[in-house]
Order: C-alpha cells, then sequence, then structure tokens
C-alpha cells in the first residue's frame, strides 16, 4: 500500500491554514475586515494589523531560531519525556538520546527548510535500523508527537505574554509539526510493510522447495495449505526446475496438504499436464483420505494422474521409471 | 520463411522459428506428411525451443501434424516447450494428449533411440 504523504491524514499545505483558524475573533483576517466595512477612516490600525502578521515564513524563521537556541535544553527535556513515558524500552538510554539528537536536527531543518525529502529518507533509515529490534508503531508515532507537544510548550512559554503572537507562531508550527508526524509515522508504517511483504517472499519461497534426490528425479514435498497464488508459484517452480535439472520424473508429495478445493485440485492437474508437455512424468504421492474423498466427489479428472500412496513407493516408481535399481550389498555380491 | 526439415536417420527435425506466420505452419505441416513417407521416416521431432508465446493456431497446427503423422505410419515428439508455454497450453485445454514430448531435442532423440531399441 502506499500512502500520499499529503493527504493521507488531511494536512493542508503550509500557510494555507491560516484563515481556517479563527480565534475567538482575534483573527486579524477578521478584524481587518471590519475594520474595512465598518470604519475604512482607520488607516493607521490597518497597518498596525498588517506589520503584525508576517508571512508565515519568517514566523517559521523566529521558530527555527528559537528552537536552535534552546536545542539542549528541549532535546533534553524531550528524551526524559520519552523514558518517563516508557517509549523506546528495546533501545538504551545512550541510543535513545544518539536518536533523539538526530530526530531533533532533522525535526527542525524540515521545518525551516520546509521540505520533507531529507526528514523522509532519515525515517526510512532509522525505522530500518529499529524494526528487527522490536520497536513498534505506536512508539514511533508516541515519541514524535511528544517532541511537538515538547516544542508547544516552549513556544507557549516563549511568547505568554504576547498572546496574537503565539497565536500566529502556532498557526505556522502546527500544520508543519503535523505534518512531520505524518511523514515519520507513514515512513515507519511503509518500511514495516515492506519487511513484512519481504518476509511473506521469503516464507512462500522456503514453502515449496523444487529438490533433486537423484540425477533427473526431483522432488516437490508439499506442506500447509495451498491458496491459488501458492499453487501458481508452486508451478513455476516446477516447471523452472524441471527444465534447468533436466528432470525425467517428479514426485509431488501432498502428504502434508489436509485439504484441497476443486481449484487447487484442478491446478494441479494442469501442473501435471504442463510437466508431461516438457517431458516429465508426474507422480503424486501422500493423498489423505479426505482429499481422495474430495477429489472424488468434485469429479476432477484424475486420470492423467499417476498417484502412489507414499513419498517412498513414489520415489520407488520414480526409480524404476528411470531405470534404476537399488540392491543392498549383499545381494549385489 | 520456409521452415528446413533435416533428415538424421530414421527421424525427421523440424525447428520452429520464433515468427512463423500461419501459411508457414500449413506449409510444414504439408511438408513434414508428405516427406515422412518419402524419406521412410520412422518418427518426427518438432522443435519449438524458440517459440515464448504459442497461439492457438500454432498449438492446434501441431496437434495436427502430430496426428497425421501416426495416420501416416510414424511418431511425433514436441520437443522443447517453455516452461510459461507449456502452463499456458494446458489452460487453454491444449494438452496434446497422445503425442510425445520431451525437454530439448537430445532428449526427444534419446527417447526414440530407446523406443525403436525395444521395439527392434
Amino acid at each position: 500500500m502506499v500512502f500520499d504523504t499529503d493527504h493521507a491524514f488531511g494536512s493542508v499545505p503550509l500557510g494555507a491554514e491560516r484563515p481556517r483558524r479563527p480565534y475567538r475573533g482575534e483573527n486579524p483576517a477578521m478584524a481587518r475586515r471590519e475594520n474595512n466595512s465598518k470604519d475604512s477612516g482607520v488607516r493607521g490600525q490597518q497597518g498596525v494589523e498588517l506589520a503584525g502578521s508576517e508571512a508565515p515564513q519568517e514566523l517559521l524563521r523566529e521558530l527555527v531560531a528559537h528552537l536552535r537556541q534552546n536545542r539542549t535544553q528541549l532535546r533534553e527535556e524531550w528524551v526524559a519525556r520519552i523514558s518517563e513515558t516508557r517509549l523506546l524500552t528495546a533501545m538504551t538510554k545512550e541510543e535513545i538520546f544518539a536518536e533523539a539528537t538526530s530526530v531533533y536536527d532533522s525535526y527542525v531543518e524540515a521545518l525551516e527548510t520546509e521540505t520533507f525529502e531529507a526528514l523522509q529518507a532519515y525515517a526510512r533509515n532509522l525505522s530500518e535500523r529499529i524494526i528487527p529490534r522490536g520497536v513498534e508503531t505506536h512508539e514511533v508515532v508516541g515519541i514524535v508527537l511528544l517532541l511537538r507537544d515538547v516544542l508547544a510548550r516552549s513556544l507557549f512559554a516563549k511568547y505568554q505574554t504576547d498572546f496574537k503572537k503565539l497565536n500566529r507562531i502556532l498557526d505556522a508550527y502546527e500544520p508543519a509539526a503535523n505534518r512531520i508526524a505524518n511523514t515519520v509515522a507513514v515512513g515507519f508504517v511503509q518500511e514495516r510493510e515492506r519487511v513484512i511483504r519481504q518476509q511473506q517472499e521469503a516464507i512462500r519461497e522456503l514453502s515449496t522447495p523444487v529438490l533433486q534426490v537423484r540425477e533427473r528425479l526431483l522432488i516437490l514435498p508439499i506442506i500447509g495449505v495451498i491458496d491459488p497464488q501458492r499453487a501458481r508459484q508452486l508451478t513455476e517452480q516446477l516447471l523452472r526446475g524441471i527444465r534447468t535439472n533436466r528432470a525425467k520424473v517428479v514426485v509431488i508429495d501432498i502428504t502434508g496438504v489436509a485439504a484441497m478445493d476443486v481449484t487447487v485440485a484442478n491446478h494441479l492437474v494442469q501442473t501435471v499436464e504442463a510437466s508431461r508437455l516438457l517431458g516429465a512424468t508426474v507422480i503424486v504421492t501422500g493423498l489423505s483420505p479426505e482429499i481422495a474423498q474430495t477429489l472424488v466427489t468434485i469429479g476432477v479428472d484424475l486420470g492423467k494422474m499417476n498417484t502412489v500412496g507414499d513419498l517412498q513407493g513414489g520415489i520407488e516408481q520414480a526409480e524404476r521409471l528411470l531405470g534404476y535399481k537399488v540392491v543392498t550389498l549383499a545381494e549385489s555380491r | 520463411m520456409e521452415v528446413p526439415i533435416l533428415k538424421q536417420g530414421e527421424v525427421l527435425i523440424a525447428t520452429f522459428q520464433a515468427a512463423l506466420s500461419d501459411a508457414d505452419l500449413n506449409q510444414l505441416r504439408s511438408g513434414l506428411v508428405r516427406q515422412v513417407v518419402k524419406f521412410r521416416s520412422r518418427a518426427v521431432i518438432v522443435d519449438v525451443t524458440a517459440m515464448d508465446v504459442m497461439d492457438s493456431f500454432a498449438s492446434r497446427t501441431l496437434r495436427e501434424i502430430a496426428h497425421m503423422i501416426r495416420l501416416r505410419g510414424a511418431e511425433t515428439v514436441i520437443v522443447g516447450i517453455q516452461p510459461e508455454v507449456a502452463f499456458a497450453m494446458v489452460q487453454l485445454g491444449l494438452t496434446l494428449e497422445g503425442v510425445a514430448t520431451a525437454l530439448d531435442l537430445e532428449e526427444g532423440l534419446a527417447y526414440l533411440t530407446q523406443k525403436f531399441k525395444n521395439i527392434n
């Protein structure tokens, strides 16, 4: 799944947020409109208002400067909050501090440049490192939100005397901070999903080994549930295996398969036929009574299938087909 | 593009090329059916290694060749079907029943040698 970081949680580009946040009639834009309609003579006041509402970029710059200045203190506060809330328990205190430092710096940088690529890359890299150590999604989201809160608190403290200024600073800060939180969380989840996909792929490949037991004889032990996707993959691997190993006989052992539905049964028959087109004979072994019952009930055409009771019998039959004869040393003397 | 038909002892060998038109296929079919008796061949090997995709016409022609050759008193072995092609053919229901198949030309010749030996 692909997340669009811009829209996943409805965040809005920087600056667009401002007019949407009327704050108990204190919004300068609203005040300005009142001035214009009611009393256009008070030019001076309007001028003050305009001067007060700096561009969001300027506010951000001020904000970044503040965060740079108080880097050490804020970072420590953040780390303290992290250990207080018992997040990232899988990591040592030193590690948390080191990561916190780089996250803090990337965070401030993202605020400053308003570009999130570097942060995204860092989040991916961080996720790659911490996922194998068992860090959970809620922890990552938690620490980013903690940082957001810590920084917001410091802004409250700094601008507590100038409420309007605080308001504007927060207007600039919040969308950016939310977007950063969003980016990091999405990056983490994406990395996790990538790992899961990779593991699924690995499990799938492990689950269908095509093994050569003798020259020109392959066995394909199937264990577990066969879904259509796995059946398809199994066929692909088998046909490729026949070609690369130049196999004449293949034994498919389904002792480990508990049940089979009509789709998979038909697929099995098709696999047998396709193998024949490559010049290989297929012997199916280990059909359980339940599967035998199912196949007979659903009326799968088994005429072309060569079946033997167990794997040993299958291999013996395959050896006969290939012209091998197994004799004990005593017999051969 | 005409498909050359090679005579190797008692066997005729024809190799499919990748881009054969329907007319070429028909020509190959009639050529094989004619020559198999002319050369008193006991078997025909059709090598389809070069075909990455096989449409229904090509596979139907293969089957027709096999059945016609049998009526002319010889056996057909289809060799070199690619794994993907094999599965696609099976899914289309083109299983070439009653026609011998082998992995490649070498296997096909070995199969026939063995078979001739058993008969003699």
